[in-house]
Order: C-alpha cells, then structure tokens, then sequence
C-alpha cells in the first residue's frame, strides 16, 4: 500500500517542503515586484485559498505558465497547474474585451484572413496602434503577426488534399491557428516533409483553436467546449490514423496536459498519440525506417531555442537531433530562458517592459551568436524573438524542407 | 534514442561524472527529475571529518584506512582518492567555480546556527578558517536582512565573540527586500538573491551598510548574493569597503544553487544533454546488462546506451524509497543494504547519528550495481545512493559524490580504449 500517494491531494500542494527552488527559476520574479513567485502564488497560497477565497491574490495573473517552476521543482508539485486553477476558481475579474480578442485566434484568424492585407496594414500603422494601446491596452511597441491571404485548410483541401490517399502510411495533423491564418507556409512545409518520408497528411475532422489563450484569460468555458470537441476529433482521427501530430509545441503541450488537469476534459483515450512531428520523425530515422537525403551544399548556421513549453514536455532533444543530421548545419544550442512572450501575455501592456527584460539574456545571446537564422517550434518564440532581435526564426520543419532533397528523399520512403 | 552513457540523476554526482566523460568526447545525456541536493547544502563540500566509531578526523586523506572495507572510499582505494582531491579544486574551476580549502587538513566554517563545522572544500563565498575559532577582526559588524529569519544574527555574532572579537548587530531594510515580505514565507534566501542580482538593489545595499559602519574592521553577511553571477561578491566587498565574509544561510543555499546552474551549464557546454524535469521510470535487463531505459516524457521511445550511471541519490531525492516493510531503489529494484528490523531504522533523538542515512545499493569493486547478488556489467552507480556510508554523520557527502563520480567515468572511458 502506498499511503503516501492515497494522502494526495488533486493539485498535491501539500507535497511542497518548501525549499523555494521554484522561485530561483521563475523567469517573472526578478522583473515583476508585484508577482508574489511560483511558491507563494502555488503551493502556499493554495493552504489558504482553501480556507477562504478571500486569499486570493489578484497578481496571480502575473504568472505566465511557462511551468519552469514545474521543471525545477524536486518534490514534483505541479505548481504551475496549482496557480492556473486558482486563477480558474476565484478569479474576480471578467475577462475585457482586449483579452477575448486576443484569446479568440480562430475567431479573429476568421473574421480578419479576408481581409489580410487591410488588417495587416491597419494594425500595424500609427494610429490604429495608438488606439490599440490606449483603448485597448494593447501595447503600441509589439509587432502583429500578419494574417495570410488564403488560409492553410483552404490550400490544403484545394492542392495537397487529393494526393495523401496514395501514401502507405498515414498520420493526421492538428495545424493550430498560426499555421491556418498567419502562417500557412510552415503547414506547406510539414506536408511536403511527411510526403517525402513517405506519409499521407491527414487533417482532423474540423479542429478548433486547442483554447490555450482563451485559459490564460480567463474564459474558461470557451476553452472546455473546444476542449471536448478537439478530444471527439482527435478520437476518430486517432482511430483511423493513430498519430496525431502537431507543429506547435504550445498546442501539443495544451492538448496533452492542460486539457485533463486544467479543464478536466478527460484525453487519455489520445493524450499519447498526440505529439509534435520531431518526436515522431527523429526515432524513425535513428532506427533506419525513414531514410534522409540532403541536398548537396546546404549551408547554415542556426541557432536552437527550446520554447518554455517544449522544455516542459521534454522534447527540445528530438529537433535538435534532428537539425544537427543536416550535414552543413552550424548547430548551437540556446540556454534555456524563456522568450518573455508566453502567448498573449506580452501583448498586453501592462506586461510590456517585463516581457522585454524577461527575454533580454535570450536576445543578447542570440545576438552574440549572431547566427543566420534562429530555430523554435513555438510560434509566439517566433513573434518575440524576431521583434526583438534582427534574425528570423525558422520552424524545424521548415529548416528540413529547405534541407532535404524532397524527390530522393521520397523515392527511397516510397 | 541511442547515447554512449546514460545517467539517472543530475545532482552533483551525475553532473561531475557527466562533466568528465562529455570532456573525453562520450555522447552524455543526463535525465533528472528536479533540483537536488546541491541546492540545500552549506556551500561547502566534506571528504571526511568523523570516523563510524564517532572519532573526530582532522586529517582526512590519512584516516580513510580506517573506514570499513565495503565505504566507497575504500572501494575505490586510498591512492586513487588522493589523486582525485587533488584534481577537484582544478576541475571546478575549469566549470567557473572557485572552491577553497586544504586537502591535507579540514578546516572550519561558521554555520547560522553559530557553530564551527569542519570542512573540506568552500565556495568562494563562504569563508573557511584553518582553525576552529580563529579570530577575524577586532570589531565585527554583523548586518542581517530585516524579517530575514535563515539567518541568526545573534547566533553568528557569538560564534565570532567566541573567538575574541566585539560583535555588533544591525539589520538593513530596502525597498525591495520589504516588499517580499507582504507574503511573510517570501522572506528566504533566493528571493533576496532574485532581488541583489539587480545591480542598483546591490549598489544601494552595499551604501546602506557602509553607514552602519563605525568603527568596526570586518563585516559579515549572509551568503545570499550572486545567484546567477558570482562577480556580485567582489562588487560589494569593494563598494563596503572593509574586508567583507559571508557565513552561509539555512536552505535554500545561495552558493549552491549558483554551482549547480554552473554545472549544468559546463555539461551542456561540453555536448551533454540535460533532461531536466524528466525522470526514469524502470529500464530493461537482460543478463548481466541494461538494455534501455525509459522516461515519464519520452513515452514510448526508450533511451538506449552502451553504460547506465545511476547517480539519483538518496531518500531526499527518492533515489532511495522507504515504505512501512522495506528499502528499495524504485528504477531497476537494485540490492540494497538496509536493517531488516525497522525499529533500528532511526533514533528518536534527531540529533543523533541515524541508522537510516547509511542505507544505500549494494556494489562490486568497481561500483557496478548488483541485482539479486550479481554485478550489472554497464550500470554503475555513483553518489549518495551508495552503500557503506552515512555520510551526513561522516560528512563526507560531497567525496562520495565527485570522488565516485572520476572513478566510474574513468572506468567507463578506460574500457572503451580497451
Ligand atoms: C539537505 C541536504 C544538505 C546537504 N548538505 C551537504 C553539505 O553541505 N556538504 C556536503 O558535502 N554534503 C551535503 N549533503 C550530502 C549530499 O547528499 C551530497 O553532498 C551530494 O550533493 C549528493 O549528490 P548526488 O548527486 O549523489 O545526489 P542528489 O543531489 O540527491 O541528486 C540526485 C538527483 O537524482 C534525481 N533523481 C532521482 N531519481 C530519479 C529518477 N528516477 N529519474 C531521474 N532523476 C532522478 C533527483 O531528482 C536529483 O536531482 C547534503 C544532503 C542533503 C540532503
Ligand atoms: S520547488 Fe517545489 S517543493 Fe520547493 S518551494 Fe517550490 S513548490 Fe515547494
Ligand atoms: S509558470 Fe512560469 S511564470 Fe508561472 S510561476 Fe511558474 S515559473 Fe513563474
């Protein structure tokens, strides 16, 4: 009998011996006095919210859930899950209309893709700026993404579509917001990779936005009902082709483990076929079953940024095993620091200087490499980083696209 | 996923050993499940200062014939230990970490509680003290953080009173630091060290305890500068302005933590591979060998190698579990050495020595791991998860762990070149 673990609590805050090692690794406590740190706002507070929800401390929103908390942590408490469920229970503040703009990506991706090229420039001019931040309070200094003109399911159904049932094997694809509205070319370039390692790409029957930043401000419903719609697609599409792969290291993470523990939408009937395509592309090759060629000459030297949520699931080895098999690559690995954007949370200008300071060690290193591109599989890295230094940030994918010689490739994955 | 060695645990066990073979070129990973016991020590490192029988040691190189056969000291052989306390100053110090103390001889450092303890090895902030009381100045001012309880002021001050100095004490309030104490349990050694990392906060301090100064020659701190940078230390002896010693906190450990990020940085920076927040949840044997293990995070894809280094430490790491019936080593149910009588476990006085701290695996002389009475051909084990040793009683934890740590990294490359 372990009685131990029959003495647990759900959110095991009581596990905490109070070390304060999580503090020591909290990438928000050193720029934001007001933050409390992971365990105060965690573990500690969670004894006395249990008494009175009077203890609830507003400056919880503060937290990024970047769960590096989590990671540091010896006693395995789930901090960062502790703090984002208090902010779930007792949260006082409705969400503003800034944060379900920002929180709704498929919504707005929807209404806004039509029209990109007004939007794009709307956004990003002076004025409309101007009323971002004072109105909106959206700060004036960050950088949009650009929304693109044909989304990626349209491309896909229209070209790609009718030529996956050719391909033996077959795996489906959970593309995520950025890729179908702001960024279809990373999708193009995973479709191209699958097919020449010879899978078909299938994709979900109607995903949703997978909710992360409907969790971080606050609209929790929203975020369950997308929740128990993705679990139902990703069901079936699980049925038919097992895996489930995703090119966005924060969908997959929110997927897998914030559905059960923050939204209490049970996945476990797929939780483990879902994973991001460098984890199920790197073991394929290591073990001889997907055999790569490269293009002669490919040259560059890349820089490699592990995103907060890559670090939590522990996959940051898979790409990186990856990139360094293209001969030609100058790989480095980046310390592990978070970027500071943490999805919408640097969006909002309260949060502005600190998303700032919190990436700076990364910049600065970034920029003592001074690399020809930077790699992430994090698409709000991407934003961060190339607003913030002068390099482009490239998807792992997108870096294997350019890499490989997709026609020998296909020929021997045939 | 294929390496050449895997290692379970990155304490300061397993980060040495990966340090040493990722330097002769071996393809490391290092799985580790959270921070360990780095973060809770002093900021010193003992290689022996008391024997079982409960004799003092000053000498510690010379009293290692005295240890029983099965102590990994004497597994691993006086002469090769010799030779590593000789090699640890050096091989920290290629990873960024000043240590400093006497190899011949322990000497003495203050603890909060105002005792002097005996130790081997100090990181550069701690002060080490060839003698047991020696005297550091005629007056010394000790200045503590106000509402910062990890810290004995009184207690420090009598340690130094002991040994014939006048000892005064303040306490300095900044901004920053009272704003931690909205939240009374804030008040601990890494928040203040988040808050001094910012380079006015420390500037303002160090003004703030100058003009506490009156006519005392020394001060002393709390370690709790420098987390992410031990330049911190200098800049604030040279701004107070007279000689300036830091005496360590309770845990959480300043120097500690700062080594441990070091560590992990010289690892990764040699080519290894840290897994942090991972951990080994069983592996696979067959015959006399570890085929794979696998992990919590990688699911399905098991890690593979050629050797298996199993550093995960003791109880407090749950390298080691005790339930109401047993001792047992949950990764691969491992030999251990352990009292079958459970009343012989521990003692009720906490301050005595405890049975329990020296139980640990059982190995062969070359530290490979035994299973059921066999030796594991490629699984060593290395650190505090040993048998043989108590070492909180024989303070000898830190020999244990580098000391253990050279000699599997040794064997491991050794066998490769043969
Ligand atoms: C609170 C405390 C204070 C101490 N202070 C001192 C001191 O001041 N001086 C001194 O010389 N010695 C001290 N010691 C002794 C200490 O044990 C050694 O000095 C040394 O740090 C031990 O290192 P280690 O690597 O063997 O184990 P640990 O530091 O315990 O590291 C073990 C690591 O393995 C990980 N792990 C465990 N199981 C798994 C798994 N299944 N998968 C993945 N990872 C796993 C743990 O998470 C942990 O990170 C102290 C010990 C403790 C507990
Ligand atoms: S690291 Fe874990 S055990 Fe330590 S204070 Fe934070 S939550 Fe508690
Ligand atoms: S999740 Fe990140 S920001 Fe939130 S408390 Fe933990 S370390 Fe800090």
């Amino acid at each position: 009998m372990n009685m131990q673990e029959k003495n647990e609590s759900a959110n095991n805050f009581e596990q905490c011996i109070k070390c304060t090692i999580c503090t020591a690794y909290c990438p928000v406590v050193p720029v934001n006095p007001i933050f409390p740190g992971p365990k105060q706002a965690g573990p500690d507070g969670e004894r006395l919210r249990l008494k009175s929800s009077y203890f609830f401390d507003d400056a919880l929103k503060y937290c990024m859930n970047c769960k590096r908390c989590d990671v540091s942590c010896p006693s395995g408490v789930k901090i960062s899950d502790i703090i984002q469920s208090a902010r779930i229970k007792y949260g006082r503040h409705k969400p503003k209309l800034r944060d379900m703009m920002l929180a709704s990506t498929d919504l707005v991706g929807t209404l806004a893709r039509p029209f990109a090229p007004i939007v794009n420039s709307t956004i990003s001019t002076k004025p409309v700026k101007a009323i971002l931040d004072g109105v909106m309070a959206i700060d004036h200094r960050r950088m949009f993404p650009k929304y693109a003109g044909r989304s990626f399911e349209s491309w896909f159904r229209k070209e790609a579509g009718p030529l996956q049932s050719s391909f033996r094997n077959q795996i489906s694809y959970f593309h995520g917001c950025y890729v179908n509205y702001n960024y279809p070319q990373l999708g193009k370039d995973f479709v191209k990779v699958m097919n020449a390692i010879g899978f078909g790409v299938n994709l979900l029957d109607h995903e949703k936005c997978c909710g992360v930043a409907m969790i971080s401000n606050g609209m929790m419903s929203s975020a369950k009902k997308h929740a128990v719609h993705n679990v139902k697609v990703l069901k079936k599409a699980a049925d038919t082709t097992r895996k489930i792969l995703a090119t966005s290291s924060t969908c997959t993470l929110t997927i897998r483990d914030e559905y059960p523990n923050l939204l209490k939408v049970d996945n476990s009937d797929v939780r483990n076929d879902m994973e991001i395509v460098t984890k199920f592309i790197y073991p394929l090759v290591a073990e001889g079953k997907v055999k790569l060629v490269f293009k002669k000459g490919y040259k560059a030297k890349v820089a490699y940024h592990v995103p907060c949520h890559m670090e939590r699931l522990g996959w940051g080895i898979f790409s990186a095993a990856l990139l360094k098999m293209i001969p030609g690559i100058e790989f480095t690995m980046l310390d592990s620091n978070c970027c500071g954007i943490a999805g919408t949370y640097g969006f909002k200008k309260e949060n502005y200087e600190a998303s700032q300071a919190i990436g700076k060690p990364l910049f600065d290193q970034i920029n003592g490499i001074d690399p020809d591109f930077v790699t992430s599989d994090c698409e709000t890295c991407k934003w961060q980083i190339e607003m913030s230094t002068k390099y482009q940030v490239k998807h792992p994918i997108s870096i294997l696209a350019e890499a490989l010689d997709l026609e020998a490739t296909a020929k021997l994955n045939k | 996923m294929k390496y050449d060695t895997i290692i379970i645990g990155g304490g300061l066990s397993g980060l040495v050993c990966g340090i040493s073979l990722a330097k002769r070129g071996s393809k490391c990973v290092i799985v580790s499940a959270g921070q360990n016991a780095l973060n809770f020590s002093s900021g010193t490192f003992g290689l022996l200062s008391r024997l079982p029988d409960g004799r003092q040691i000053t000498s510690p190189l010379e009293a290692i014939g005295e240890l029983d056969e099965n102590h990994p000291y004497r597994i691993i052989g006086e002469d090769k230990i010799s030779e590593y306390a000789g090699m640890t100053a050096g091989f920290f110090e290629e990873c960024g970490i000043k240590l400093h103390g006497n190899n011949d001889a322990n000497g003495y450092v203050v603890t909060p509680t105002g005792d002097y303890k005996p130790a081997w090895l100090a990181m550069e902030d701690i002060t080490i003290f060839p003698e047991k009381q020696e005297k550091i100045g005629e007056k010394v001012l000790v200045v503590n953080f106000k509402g910062y309880l990890d810290f004995n002021s009184a207690f420090v001050a009598n340690a130094f009173e002991k040994s014939g100095s006048s000892c005064r004490m303040e306490t300095v309030s900044l901004e920053a630091t009272e704003r931690l104490r909205r939240n009374p349990t804030e008040m601990r050694a890494v928040n203040i060290a988040r808050v001094l990392d910012n380079e006015s906060v420390l500037s303002e301090f160090a003004e703030a305890v100058k003009k506490l100064i009156k006519d005392e020659d020394v001060v002393v701190l709390p370690a709790v500068f420098g987390l992410n940078n031990a330049a911190s230390l200098d800049i604030l002896k040279n701004n107070i302005g007279v000689k300036t010693l830091f005496v360590g906190t309770m845990p959480p450990s300043i120097p500690g933590v700062r080594t441990q990020m070091l560590l992990k940085r010289a690892f990764e920076g040699a080519g290894g591979t840290f897994l942090m927040g991972d951990e080994v949840t069983g592996g696979e044997i067959s015959g006399h060998r570890v085929l794979n293990v696998k992990t919590v995070n990688l699911g399905e894809v098991m890690l593979e190698a050629d050797n298996f280094v199993l550093s995960s430490g003791n109880f407090f790491s749950k390298g080691l579990i005790a339930s109401p019936e047993k001792v047992y080593e949950p990764v691969f149910d491992l030999d251990v050495d352990y009292l079958k009588d459970r009343s012989l476990w521990y003692d009720q006085d906490f301050f005595r020595k405890q049975d329990y701290m020296g139980f640990g695996v059982k190995v062969d002389s070359s530290l490979h791991a035994l299973k059921g009475g066999d030796a594991i051909d490629n699984l060593y084990v290395t650190g505090s998860i040993l048998a043989g040793t108590n070492q909180l009683y024989e303070g000898c934890g830190a020999g244990v762990a580098i000391f253990s740590a050279f000699y599997v990294a040794d064997s491991i490359s050794g066998k490769k070149e043969n």
